[in-house]
């Protein structure tokens, strides 16, 4: 680990001021920040830490929720009003990781956690257009049963980890930034890109330009709402497919309906074909295949990741009819 | 904005932050202060081998900058016995086999000791059916899901389930028990 | 239990300063230069070593290749400009703090210069292979032509079996903490191998082995991958070149790059069966990875040697060699990949049969060994196969795959025998010290992994002599104890029991030579009298009886001490001698994502007398779970391009966590072997062989799949 500077901000102006130095970067609970500094990938100069942030969950008025970024992983799980009115987000969030973890992850930082691509983490000895640009991707003909099939590039496949962003993602979360240009919101499934020409820029978040706070905007029918993670072992893994969903359902038809994926692209990927194919249509076991199908027509497989073409197919139809048919 | 103030408190005595920022609360514990009671399995955040407690919830220490835990409190697996004796759920882990080489068990008991208290703030797990529940019951599914941060390589599963099983059944589990000799001596 | 026991990295000398690894990220080349000018300048940089100024020494001592040989290769260490494998240490960087340490070594910039390397599978075997070794025989075994039984047979299956290469992964990294007093080294190490260690290093280092003194009293687990590597090399040659004691702790990814483990091997399993059932031709050939020099034959093919009756037979191994690192013993070494494919294939012949697959294992049950045609010790593998069937509920088995559902959920049961050859290693002694007080202390240089060794040992010689357990002073894991034991492995047990049981014999009859006039036993001899109540008593007149304290002090000495020596293992050459595991398995298969869920594991076994009833059945769950792993989740990725390990990390090298674990039953015939000492077989290994099999084939009767490939993960039952 690379030397550096250490220092506890106790206003988000103390951090914007710290974090404008070069070599500075933000910290909150370290989970990925800490690995990734041991293994050469980060190389900061300077640390600022922002636990000491915002965080509180706030009602807003007219509904929804204002989530600071400092929450950690564990409350914004027990919050009272998210496991009953989002049932998706404490789902997703109680998915990731392990206990240990979530008690020490912000809310912040598992939004800016980096790809646990094999060839990114592999600093030492293997090629990776996200630390190095330009550099070549060896993943493409590598080891990529865990990589992305929707989105990807031919410099990078690499895929989000996290569980938390597919849940903000289908709810429609707006993140507030701060910066020194000032403060603006952007939609959760804006925050992070595609990788494109440049994986190494994952996302529009300015340097220097904080995360403060994510909001949920009132989603009254996101009751019936649930997160279905599939990995290789029964906890603690990554997701080789998740799925977030809430699904508005009346007399048979789909009133609304959001889907989000895990594990099949650079970002917590909303399914937008999908979901247009549902909306006003039945809600029947076959319907919600045929979504999956659309959603999925985009997709391109990679040596190992096939599977994940049928498995996401798969694991929308059932997590969609599990929810039209039941009040969970 | 402020570098580092205060002290870590661990296991009940102040302790400076160390100089070089780079210091895990896993090496601050172990090379600086000879607390070896906490081990170092991956220094990845992948094995839970180094789990504490911190202010009574459970962290992995490898991943904790410890100069990010100023002003907090510590409390390690050398700590947990009093002076009348073992931890009850240390015992239990003798009585139920719930150990063989015995690398992982201090990060498993400190986890299943902060796990104790996050069932009683009702944390829901990712297999609680019922998320709008007052209180969730530790069920075997529970216990093995939440514990799943702490591997075992040995294979002693079994006995370390039902050692914390035992033991929560005994009322003995939850930090607040755990934690109340050392306040006390305080 | 408090984390008060000193594992090998929690020693400390004054002046210790830590090192940190530099690895090639090449699998083939040569070191051109190494630029370590960042390296020296950086904060608390000590010194660097690298093949440039390391100190002269000879290469790594392979195991076998003498008594006290513990390696995994053969290969010099730092003495070269050579890279001979994608992860080999080329400089070792010492520094006052870990971090300035890892810091440092992540400054040192080597150039270096590949070479065409055999990276993958397939081109090793298209370079050529060559018949594997077994203790100077080659690994081809031919009864009766097998080919064209297979072929003329009514019933045949013939597969192909991957397994793929898996690391150890205890939880404790491998660390040793060295110290150098003049010519004498002091080495607090993480091994199995004490004894075989401090000799090592000696040869190696060119000095005497008295001079080396290693301790290990606590491992935080080894399953055959903590015997002597090239760490505890680098440590002390590090050491004697800066002048100061040395901590050497692999991180993670050093434990991968530099231990290997289960090689890879691609296996043809062939069965032939008659009508009935019995088998006409066993096949078992195929192709294990390899590097020269290697010591480790990952010998799939041994469990086809004595496992079934069969009218032919043929065994043949190949080594394919690549540039890796060196594979290692990993528990249950060859067996629990051999194991997996015989015991599939044979339920494969079981379902082409329409047969039970307890029904034809027992059909085809061997009366004497199929190979050397010796009498079994003790085989009680189908009161094994009963009694577990009876416990499991085995009766309710739908034979029909894909017929029992759940909501998503679709149950399978299936079954896999398993099976571990006895083995007792000659030379095997202890220092039994008998006090005054009555109380004995035990040296033996052993070691307890967690395998409950200690307890176990203490134990046997408290039942021998008749004492309390309370009374027994083990000591254990230090080269500087006189006892040894050679069998460092499962063996290690019937080995130290053996020893034990001389010992007893010793004892008695060196008591009975201080006996005086006056006492009870005046004028018995050895055959008269037995160890009882914490004395000597004879056999069919337990009132003569006088304590162990009463005979010394009566005879005026303080202590008496023995040394003893089970001698040589000739039960071995007078009987076939195994032990066996029927193991069983019910799993959970979800239609929709194919995720996989072991809801019930029993093992039955057989395996001669169990000493330890506690230490015994956590040494079944354990090899049963580490086999959940092997079937399921685990897999090293070694990328074949680059022979580099792509997941050296315990977050993406998935061994079960608690929620892949449930409740396991174990039960056993307990039924003793007559020619093994104390009637024990070993135990430590023995549940990892068929337990993968019986998971992949309840796999297989829940969905009608049959995977040949390990680790089943989901995406092959999509």
């Amino acid at each position: 680990m690379k030397p550096f500077t250490y220092a506890r901000a106790g206003d988000v102006a103390e951090a914007l001021r710290a974090g404008a130095a070069p070599g500075a970067k933000y910290i909150g609970g370290g989970t990925n920040l800490v690995d990734l500094m041991r293994e050469t990938i980060e190389q900061p100069t300077a640390l600022v830490d922002v636990t000491g942030l915002s965080s509180d969950i706030k009602r807003l008025r007219g509904g929804g929720l204002l989530i600071g970024a400092a929450v950690r992983n564990t409350e914004l799980a027990t919050h009272r009003e998210v496991r009953t009115q989002s049932p998706v987000l404490s789902r997703a969030v109680v998915a990731g990781a392990s206990g240990q973890i979530r008690n020490m992850a912000t809310v912040g930082g598992n939004m800016l956690q980096r790809t646990r691509c094999a060839y990114f983490y592999d600093a030492g000895g293997s090629r990776c257009n996200k630390r190095n640009p330009g550099q070549g991707c060896d993943a493409i003909e590598g080891f990529n049963r865990t990589h992305a099939i929707l989105g990807a590039s031919s410099a990078c496949v690499a895929t989000h980890p996290s569980d938390m962003c597919v849940a903000l993602a289908a709810l429609d979360a707006v993140v507030h930034l701060d910066g020194p240009g000032g403060a603006r919101k952007v939609p959760l499934t804006e925050l992070h890109r595609l990788p494109g020409d440049h994986p190494e820029v994952e996302t529009v978040l300015d340097r220097s330009e904080l995360i403060t706070a994510v909001e949920l905007p009132p989603l009254p029918w996101a009751r019936r709402s649930t997160y279905r993670k599939v990995r290789d072992r029964a906890s603690y893994a990554f997701a080789l497919v998740s799925v977030a969903a809430a699904l508005d359902v009346r007399g048979g038809e789909v009133r609304n309906v959001r889907i989000a994926l895990g594990g099949v692209a650079h970002k917590p990927w909303r399914a937008h074909e999908a979901e247009t194919a549902l909306i006003g249509g039945p809600a029947t076991t076959r319907a919600f295949r045929a979504a999956a199908e659309a959603e999925l027509m985009a997709a391109k497989p990679l040596h190992d990741n096939g599977f994940k073409i049928e498995l996401a197919t798969r694991t929308i139809t059932a997590v969609l009819s599990e929810l039209a048919g039941g009040t969970r | 904005m402020y570098a580092k103030s205060g002290a870590i408190r661990i296991n009940g005595t102040p302790v400076p932050p160390p100089d070089d920022p780079r210091v895990s609360l896993l090496d601050l514990l172990r090379e600086t202060l000879g607390l070896h009671g906490t081990k170092k399995g991956c220094n990845q955040g992948g094995c839970g081998a180094c789990t504490v407690l911190v202010d009574d919830e459970r962290i992995v220490s490898c991943l904790a900058l410890a100069v990010q835990y100023t002003g907090r409190d510590v409390v390690t697996i050398d700590a947990l016995a009093g002076e009348d004796g073992l931890h009850p759920l240390q015992q239990a882990f003798i009585e139920h086999d719930g150990f063989q080489c015995g690398y992982c068990t201090p990060g498993q008991i400190c986890s299943a000791i902060g796990m104790a208290g996050e069932l009683e703030r009702g944390v829901p797990s990712h297999v609680t059916s019922d998320l709008s529940a007052k209180r969730i019951e530790l069920t075997d599914d529970e216990l093995r899901e939440r514990m799943s941060g702490n591997l075992c390589r040995c294979g002693a599963h079994n006995g370390i389930v039902s050692a914390i099983a035992q033991t929560h059944r005994a009322g003995q589990l939850s930090p607040r028990s755990s934690t109340k000799a050392r306040r006390a001596a305080r | 239990m408090r984390g008060a026991a000193p594992y090998a990295a929690e020693f400390a000398f004054d002046g210790m300063v830590y090192a940190a690894l530099v690895f090639s990220t090449i699998a083939k080349g040569r070191i051109v230069a190494i630029d370590t000018s960042a390296a020296e300048s950086a904060p608390g940089f000590v010194h660097v070593m690298s093949h440039y100024n390391a100190p002269r020494m000879k290469p790594m001592m392979p195991w076998a290749s003498s008594e006290k040989a513990a390696g995994n290769d053969a290969l010099p260490i730092m003495q070269d400009d050579r890279i001979r494998w994608n992860g080999q240490p080329i400089a070792v960087v010492l520094a006052e703090t870990q971090e300035q340490a890892d810091y440092a070594a992540s400054l040192v910039r080597a150039t270096c210069e590949a070479e065409p390397a055999t990276t993958s599978f397939a081109q090793a075997k298209a370079n050529g292979t060559e018949t594997a070794m077994l203790g100077g025989q080659p690994v081809h075994i031919e009864i009766g032509d097998a080919e064209a039984a297979l072929a003329t047979a009514a019933v045949s299956v013939d597969a192909t079996f991957h397994t793929p290469y898996q690391n150890h992964n205890a939880i404790e990294p491998h660390a040793v903490t060295v110290a150098w007093h003049g010519d004498e080294l002091e080495v607090h190490d993480a091994s199995q191998s004490v004894a075989h260690n401090a000799w090592s290093l000696a040869t190696m280092l060119g000095i005497d082995e008295h001079q080396v003194h290693v301790t290990s009293p606590y491992v935080g687990g080894a399953f055959g991958g903590k015997f002597m590597g090239t760490h505890q090399v680098l440590a002390a040659a590090a050491s004697r070149l800066a002048g100061r004691p040395v901590r050497l702790a692999l991180s993670r990814a050093g434990v991968y790059r530099l231990v290997g483990g289960r090689a890879l091997t691609e296996q043809r399993l062939a069965i032939g069966a008659a009508r009935d059932g019995r088998f006409v031709a066993l096949i078992h050939t195929g192709t294990s990875t390899h590097i020269p020099g290697s010591p480790h034959p990952e010998l799939a093919q041994f469990v086809s040697y004595s496992s079934y009756a069969t009218d032919t037979l043929k065994i043949d191994l190949q080594w394919a060699y690549l540039d890796m690192v060196a594979n290692a013993a990993m528990r249950a070494p060859g067996e629990a990949v051999g194991s997996f494919a015989l015991e599939s294939a044979v339920d494969e012949v079981a379902v082409a049969l329409g047969m039970d697959p307890i029904e034809l294992r027992i059909r085809n049950e061997p009366a004497t060994d199929p190979l050397s045609g010796l009498p079994f010790s003790s085989r009680n593998i189908v009161k094994a196969w009963r009694a577990g069937a009876k416990r499991f509920g085995w009766e309710r088995r739908n034979p029909t795959p894909r017929a029992v559902r759940e909501g998503d959920w679709l149950i399978g049961m299936g079954c896999g025998a398993g099976s571990h050859m006895y083995a007792r290693e000659p030379g095997g002694s202890a220092r039994l010290t008998l006090a005054g007080d009555g109380t004995v202390e035990v040296a033996i240089a052993a070691h307890d992994a967690g395998m409950g060794t200690a307890t176990v040992q203490t134990q046997i010689i408290a039942e021998q002599l008749a004492l309390r357990p309370e009374q027994i002073e083990l000591r254990l894991a230090d080269s500087a104890l006189p006892g040894l034991v050679p069998g460092v492995g499962s063996s290690q047990t019937t080995t130290a029991a053996a020893t034990t049981v001389a010992a007893k014999h010793e004892v008695v009859a060196e008591l009975l030579k201080l006996v005086r006039g006056d006492s009870p036993l005046a004028g018995l001899t050895a055959d008269d009298v037995t160890p009882r109540d914490g004395g000597l008593a004879k056999i069919d007149d337990p009132g003569r009886h006088e304590s162990y304290a009463s005979i010394l002090t009566r005879a005026g000495r303080d202590e008496l001490t023995i040394d003893a020596s089970g001698g040589n293992p000739t039960e071995s050459e007078q009987y076939s001698m195994y032990s066996y595991g029927a193991m069983f398995c019910e799993v959970r298969v979800n239609a929709i994502t194919g995720e996989t869920r072991v809801s019930r594991l029993l093992g039955s076994m057989d395996c001669g007398r169990v000493m330890n009833a506690r230490t015994a059945a956590g040494q079944f769950r354990g090899g049963m779970i580490m086999a959940m792993g092997l079937a399921l989740t685990e897999e090293t990725l070694y990328d074949e391009r680059t022979a580099r390990i792509m997941n050296p990390s315990l977050a993406e090298y998935h061994i079960p966590v608690h929620a892949d674990v449930p409740k396991i039953d174990v039960i056993w015939t307990g039924i003793p072997d007559p020619h093994a000492p104390l009637g024990a077989r070993g135990i430590g290994e023995l549940s990892m062989n068929g337990t993968a099999a019986a998971i992949a084939n309840a796999i297989y009767n829940a969905t009608g799949k049959r995977v040949r490939q390990l680790p089943i993960t989901l995406d092959k039952l999509l």
